[in-house]
């Protein structure tokens, strides 16, 4: 890891000096062609708007944040749990994996009214997508983790006779971790995505007033710089939650040999 | 074709009239006897891809004979050494050799006095013990996979190119620490490899496999006393039965193109 303070100046530095570039251009533009509020508010507007309506933003983050964490424990356990059931056998692989993708394909704004109509509108509904939508992830990789063991580790477990649950307690599922966290990361930014999306359905009829609920309401109402602020705050959301599942994994894998080594440089392009 | 030495006191174990084909159109070996007695250390040499592995898989009753069967009298207690040291990385060296004592169950008082003997025979510091196995150079994974191996105090240690991915000089090294373990243990031990003169110093006898199946097996006495030491590799007759293992290996190959 590259951490020292050096470094991390001429990791953010790009990425920030971009940022004030389009900020800057933003706001003169704005100014320069005279654009309605309504229609593209310039970034001292949106300054504005998360200035005022603070406490809002962070009450929805935090209702949010709840959320997407509560949607994504659920489908950490569920994932495990059917990744365990695939890895038993092959016939149960083969029979329920093209379901498995049906789950990750079929689009949730499909069945999210459903789900409305089935469980209401309040938080078990928002969880439930949440789940569907970071669900695969955790499946796909796990049982991946569980499944692809080197033949070699296999017979030296069957030499000493162990039984079916001593190769899954001390041989696949400790293999299966870095692949774990791995799928755990991705299905972490997929679980923020899945709560707006589930709060968004949910909409006025709600009680629960999460990111969702702002972007609705904020965009029906014209009220495009605290639509804005709204954006920031589901993507900050989203950064939050990814950075602390990574940085959960890392820790976990520093002492997981070599297995965890590869799965760790999936997000750094450098 | 039955080999059985001149000494020998009792079959450790044996393959009788073994047939092993993965299918009709792959068949790996045809009617092989191989007897290995009690205490003695045998090597398996043949051209890449005879069965040799298959040999010992079959020794290790992780394989099953199409036809014939394994002779395991006693019923003893067996251990495998692979080519790679298939060490779990997430466990520690000491967990690591625990690891077939877990298996069977048994208990913790037990294994871990019999864990700190295993890391005594290969001569593991203490400092060691807590590394996990990426922290470890390639002879000490090696030492940790045989410690992993002595650990159930086998009655009958296998062998399958254990030392083939090592430099020579960390080769010769292992090859003598395995022969002291060997001496001292009373271990049987059948071994498989492609370096000829590894084979001459390990064994009591070595045998040169052919290089199809239904092929003539023949063999190699190597009478020199034991304990052996390093200097046997200097001596003229040592080279002696090297050339006459390889030139068996060559006519073994010839088989195959005549």
């Amino acid at each position: 890891m590259n951490s020292s303070p050096g470094n991390m100046l001429s990791r953010w530095w790009p990425p920030l000096g971009l940022l004030l570039v389009v900020l800057a251009v933003w706001q003169a533009s704005v100014w320069w062609f005279d654009w309605p509020p309504f229609l593209m508010p310039a970034p001292s507007d949106v300054a504005r708007a998360v200035a005022d309506d603070g406490d809002r933003l962070l009450a929805a983050s935090l209702r949010t944040g709840v959320t997407a964490l509560a949607g994504f424990t659920a489908s950490l356990v569920a994932g495990v749990l059917i990744a365990v059931v695939f890895s038993q056998s092959r016939l149960v692989r083969q029979s329920c994996y093209p379901y498995a993708i049906f789950l990750q394909t079929v689009p949730i704004i499909a069945i999210a009214p459903l789900i409305i109509t089935w469980f209401g509108t309040g938080f078990p509904s928002v969880v439930l997508v949440t789940l569907i939508i970071s669900l695969f992830p955790i499946i796909a990789s796990t049982t991946a983790g569980l499944v692809n063991i080197d033949e070699d580790l296999l017979e030296l477990f069957r030499l000493y006779r162990a039984d079916r649950w001593q190769v899954l307690w001390k041989l696949r599922l400790p293999h299966a971790v870095p692949y774990l966290v791995t799928g755990a990361r991705t299905s972490s930014g997929m679980a923020v995505i899945g709560a707006i999306v589930g709060e968004f359905f949910v909409g006025h009829t709600t009680t629960h007033y999460g990111l969702g609920y702002l972007v609705l309401s904020t965009s029906q109402h014209l009220k495009t710089a605290h639509l804005f602020a709204a954006v920031i705050a589901s993507a900050l959301l989203g950064i939050a939650l990814f950075t602390a599942v990574t940085w959960i994994g890392t820790t976990l894998l520093s002492r997981w040999g070599s297995g965890g080594r590869q799965a760790m440089h999936v997000t750094d392009p450098g | 074709m039955n080999f059985t030495p001149a000494t020998a006191t009792r079959t450790a174990l044996a393959l009788r009239q073994v047939n092993l084909a993965f299918d009709p159109d792959h068949r790996v070996l045809e009617r092989v006897d191989l007897d290995v007695a009690d205490g003695e250390f045998v090597t398996l040499v043949g051209p890449s891809g005879c069965g040799k592995s298959t040999v010992l898989r079959l020794m290790a009753g992780l394989l099953q004979p199409t036809a014939g069967w394994v002779e395991l009298p006693g019923d003893p207690r067996i251990a495998l050494v692979f080519q790679e040291p298939n060490l779990l990385p997430w466990r520690t060296v000491r967990e690591n050799i625990g690891l077939p004592l877990e298996l069977l169950g048994v208990d913790s008082g037990e294994t871990e006095r019999r864990v700190s003997e295993s890391l005594e025979l290969i001569g593991f510091g203490t400092p060691d013990v807590q590394k996990r196995p990426r922290e470890l150079s390639g002879g000490m994974r090696m030492r940790v996979s045989l410690a992993r191996a002595l650990v159930t105090e086998p009655d009958v240690l296998l062998l399958d190119e254990p030392f083939a991915a090592l430099d020579d000089l960390l080769r010769e090294q292992l090859n003598e620490e395995l022969l002291a373990i060997h001496r001292e243990r009373g271990t049987t031990a059948l071994f498989v490899t492609h370096n000829v003169s590894e084979a001459v110093f390990l064994s009591d006898r070595v045998v040169v496999m052919p290089a199809v199946a239904g092929g003539t097996f023949s063999e190699v006495a190597v009478d020199f006393p034991r304990p052996r030491t390093a200097s046997l590799r200097a001596e003229a007759e040592f080279a002696g039965l090297a050339g006459e293992v390889s030139a068996r290996l060559r006519r073994g190959g010839q088989e195959e193109s005549s």
